[in-house]
């Protein structure tokens, strides 16, 4: 068999940088070992060039289990882009807190090697090693600070669920395959469409989407991500929340969308409700934080839940709705990327030195630093969906969505959505209010984000702002999707 | 400049502010007087750009779009950006950047704590591009994001330079507001794909003469309302309204009342009615009722009062519910009465903040009981203003308050399509409440005026160095008391630039 190695070039690049991180982090001595980072950074930039060249490429190799097309090249540019990100908002982190830069380092771009992988695999199979390359580095460095209790609390609980979540799952599959005879999404797409129902072919469904419901934090499958976002590191947050999520997105279409689509019938209802449940209970939770990460971990629980929207609009074999629906997807993943990780930035900047992180410390921010506290006003309406920002947009897609065909169901869905995006405006405002509106307490440390940091939320704000005035440059997602089948 | 071709004179003026604030940003925040002045050179400039198309308006065609711009915006939902127009947004288009310039050179002497003008002034030329944007939009979903993009400027105004409770007020307005526009966003949405209209463009839509059936029209409609009928606001949706005009600075009070609450009314005319006739003539009795309980009710909750602020922000439910009642009538004398209204409204109830503004900065209190009378006495020049204005919001003929209300009762009698049969009775008796309304109105600004106005000053005033209207004062309000006089004995001014553009516009709703 032949081996497309241009159509991988991508995740090899990837691998040899993290290779190369781990040596160089053994033979760096002290001070040295900072310069993992920039290596790490030289070898995305490399990725990044490679994914760009197949751009507009239609590729296939390992016997069509692996694909490149427009939908793939853009999830991995999502993916490298975040990871650019996290390197930026990591340095200073870690370089101050001298532990285990080097593991960290390798173990962020392992779990990026996942991701990459994910929107071209088309078999079950790869899906599975995908997602678990994705999650086990990530159970690690959610423990990096080991002497701290919170920490390892943190590890261990992402580990016990995430675990539990995907033996379910992997169950889940072996049953699709005893059904359907192949582990290929599209050989499995014609199986379950020829053949009936079987309600414990449904139950298999059920349980492989109850793996992606524990990467994507949907209600009920959430418990671990407030605790594991508040005790890991805090780039490892922002990397849990941002880009783990998006991967479980990108294996939740892949399997929803092509393996399962002739089912879109029975789940979308089940997705559209656990959309219902994940956005009310994570923005309700939400509401009675007092510690900034906690309240950005429930409310990317919300934004999961609105993520999962356009999935509960699904119709078998209605090509429009399920469109539009995909196209929502992404476009809601693109915009929480560069919101959401500004916001992690930010965070970071702020709460570095500090080991509270409570909301009051935002208490005159706008007098410490306007900077910082311009962009997280930006980032955080972003969130929320007001002009002119790209989460405005983000929630357009998804109302696009719901308007394409209209069902007694999709407006529930869009009146839980408009309610939820009421109820979060009320935590993310009150975090507004209290970076301009209140005073500063005296004798606070002047804030030194670092370069890195700062360019990094620099541009995300920009890139905030404007994808909120020109949302077509995020690109045209009509021709992407219809190539996610492919 | 040739009205046809000159389209970038509009855009220009349109995002000057958005420029200027830009601008603003770079001014060192220790240079305050500079950073106050730099916003009247800013202000002052967009206004004479606007005055100057104004100025080559083709008053004999208000009827079609001028100014225009139409390029491709965002190609994946076929989304232009496209701006133009016309007899109905060029008087609220003008009033926008008038009120924005006298603001502006009000705020050079007047600024709350905490002072901080470059985030001030900032915000407020964010908001005039927002506000101005509005009027001036023929696409659906660029006249929405104009629309939302005022919700953030004015959260800051009232949540940073407001009043006691302004984080309750600033908060409230954002979050009552924002839920109801997303409902609009559904239905132009709604619009756009059930209906398959595939276009958001205003004109297009309202010549296809009503899109989708009657039931489909009923559901679009309702989401139209709910995001419009907020912004007005309409009783029962008013209840930001109190809060946020009377924990705002001056500043924000006047744009408020002067430009905000006018852009819900103009969506009405310009949107919800020609796009969508059908539902409007099954909700006009509905929207009719609910506008005379809301004058009503705004005048006996004017009555209750101890706050003057309040007072005037409670007069503004009432005299909006006027400019309803208009567009509840249906037919062209109803609609032109409406944009009348919101226009005097605009410049009165504006010219009334500033005053209740001013009355708080010398007396540090807008209790009425408190100030006891004698203003006449103390503040002879400022008394006489109060009364003056006074008397127009309560519809003095005359002055600009007359014409809106009494046309809007006058068209209400007879109202358009088939309302009048089927309805007759109905509307009549809506006239009649309104007409109680007004009688009301008369009662508590005449009783406000005793109260302040009349009298003895009580004996803690009594040697107190109030000062009379200052100079910076004169300046920015005479404009505005000049232009109630001339509304009010010329309402030609508005009515005559409306006249085609209103005529044009009802032909697409009673066909």
């Amino acid at each position: 068999m032949l081996i497309d190695w241009v159509a991988i070039a991508p995740e090899i690049a990837l691998t040899i940088t993290a290779l190369i991180v781990l040596g160089a982090d053994l033979s760096l001595r002290g001070e040295a070992k900072q310069l993992v980072n920039p290596l790490a950074v030289v070898g995305t930039l490399v990725a990044i060039g490679f994914t760009l060249y197949l751009w507009g490429d239609e590729r296939s190799t390992f016997a069509g289990q692996f694909v490149i097309n427009d939908y793939a090249v853009l999830f991995k540019l999502l993916f490298l882009g975040s990871l650019l990100a996290i390197l930026g908002i990591s340095w200073r982190f870690f370089a101050e807190g001298r532990y285990f830069q080097g593991e960290y380092y390798f173990l962020l771009l392992t779990s990026f090697i996942g991701m990459l992988l994910l929107p071209s695999a088309r078999d079950l199979i790869l899906l599975f090693i995908a997602l678990e390359t994705v999650s086990i580095p990530a159970f690690v460095m959610a423990g990096l600070r080991k002497r701290d209790l919170y920490s390892s609390e943190a590890a261990m609980k992402f580990f016990l669920i995430g675990v539990l979540s995907v033996a379910l799952m992997l169950f889940g599959m072996s049953m699709v395959y005893g059904f359907t005879g192949t582990t290929e999404l599209a050989g499995i797409a014609e199986a379950v469409g020829e053949g009936e129902s079987v309600p414990l072919l449904l139950a298999s469904v059920m349980l492989i989407f109850v793996g992606f419901g524990f990467k994507i934090s949907a209600v009920p499958f959430h418990f671990w991500a407030p605790d594991t976002y508040a005790g890991s590191p805090m780039p490892v947050a922002a990397m849990l929340a941002v880009a783990s999520k998006a991967a479980g997105f990108a294996g939740l279409i892949a399997v929803a969308f092509i393996a399962f689509e002739p089912l879109a019938d029975v789940w979308a209802p089940v997705l559209g409700v656990l959309a219902i449940v994940t956005m009310t209970v994570g923005n309700l939770f939400a509401l009675q934080q007092r510690d900034v990460i906690r309240l950005l971990a429930y409310s990317s629980v919300a934004q999961a839940g609105y993520i999962l929207v356009p999935f509960g609009l699904a119709q078998s074999g209605h090509l429009a709705v399920n469109d539009a629906a995909i196209q929502a997807v992404l476009f809601y993943l693109v915009a929480y990327a560069v919101m959401n990780i500004g916001a992690f930035g930010v965070a970071i900047a702020v709460n570095r030195r500090t080991g509270m992180r409570s909301i009051s410390d935002y208490a005159g921010l706008s007098q410490r630093s306007p900077l910082l506290a311009l962009a997280f006003t930006t980032f955080l309406i972003s969130l929320g969906g007001a002009p002119p920002t790209v989460g405005l947009w983000a929630k357009y897609w998804i109302l696009r969505a719901v308007a394409v065909d209209i069902t007694p169901f999709g407006i529930a869905l869009a009146v839980f959505l408009i309610i939820n995006s009421v109820i979060a405006f009320f935590y993310y405002l009150r975090v507004i209010r209290t970076m301009w509106m209140d005073d500063a307490p005296a004798g606070l440390p002047a804030l030194q984000p670092g370069f890195n940091l700062s360019v990094v939320v620099v541009v995300l704000m920009f890139g905030t702002v404007l994808l909120g005035v020109l949302p077509g440059l995020a690109g045209n997602f009509a021709d992407v999707v219809t190539l996610a089948g492919g | 400049m040739d009205p046809q071709t000159a389209g970038w004179a509009l855009v220009v003026a349109l995002f000057l502010p958005l420029a200027g604030a830009g601008l603003l940003a770079l001014i060192p925040a220790r240079l305050d007087q500079q950073i106050r002045r730099a916003a009247v050179v800013i202000t002052g400039v967009s206004f004479a750009l606007v005055a100057a198309i104004t100025a080559a308006f083709d008053f004999g065609d208000a009827g079609t779009l001028q100014f225009v711009t139409d390029v491709s915006w965002i190609s994946a939902i076929d989304a232009n950006f496209h701006v133009a127009i016309d007899g109905i947004s060029l008087p609220l288009f003008f009033l926008t950047y008038l009120l924005t310039f006298l603001c502006a050179i009000y705020t050079l002497s007047n600024l709350p704590a905490p002072g901080k003008p470059k985030g001030f002034l900032g915000l407020m030329l964010l908001l005039q591009t927002g506000m101005a944007g509005t009027f001036v939009a023929f696409d659906l979903i660029l006249f929405f994001i104009f629309w939302e993009l005022v919700l953030v400027p004015m959260f800051f105004m009232i949540g940073m330079w407001g009043g006691p409770r302004r984080e309750y007020a600033s908060v409230k307005f954002f979050l009552y507001t924002l839920f109801a526009s997303i409902f609009m966003l559904v239905a132009f949405l709604a619009i756009y794909f059930q209906a398959g209209a595939e276009t958001w463009s205003i004109p297009e839509l309202s010549a296809a003469a009503g899109v989708g059936g009657t039931t489909f029209q009923t559901w679009a409609f309702l989401g139209i309302f709910f995001g419009f009928a907020v912004k007005v606001p309409m009783w029962p949706f008013h209840t930001w309204l109190p809060d946020a005009h009377t924990e705002a600075p001056t500043v924000g009070s006047v744009l408020l009342a002067g430009v905000l609450l006018k852009m819900g009314t103009y969506g009405f005319i310009r949107i919800a009615l020609p796009i969508l006739p059908e539902g409007a003539m099954r909700f006009a009795p509905m929207i009719g009722v609910l506008a005379v309980i809301g004058i009503i009710y705004g005048s006996l909750c004017c009555l209750a009062q101890t706050d003057v602020k309040r007072l005037i922000a409670f007069s503004s439910v009432g005299h909006m519910g006027f400019v309803m009642l208009g567009i509840a009538a249906m037919n062209e004398a109803g609609i032109q009465a409406a944009l009348f209204g919101n226009i005097a409204h605009g410049v009165i109830t504006g010219m009334l903040f500033f005053l209740a503004g001013s009355m708080h900065e010398r007396y540090h209190t807008r209790e009425i009981g408190v100030i006891g009378g004698g203003m006449l006495v103390k503040m002879p020049k400022y008394g006489v203003l109060l009364t003056y204005v006074a008397v127009a919001s309560l519809g003095l003929p005359g002055l600009a308050g007359f014409w809106g209300e009494f046309a809007a009762m006058w068209a209400a009698i007879s109202p358009g399509g088939d309302l009048g049969d089927a309805y007759g009775g109905l509307y009549l008796g809506l006239v009649i409440f309104a007409a109680i309304g007004t009688v009301l109105t008369a009662g508590y600004f005449l009783w406000l005026l005793q109260r302040v106005n009349l009298g003895q000053p009580p004996a803690r005033w009594a040697d107190e160095p109030l000062d009379d209207v200052l100079r910076i004062e004169w300046v920015s309000w005479v404009p505005l008391l000049l232009l109630i006089l001339a509304l009010g004995v010329f309402p030609r001014l508005v009515f005559g630039v409306q006249d085609a553009a209103v005529t044009n516009l009802m032909s697409f709703v009673t066909g």
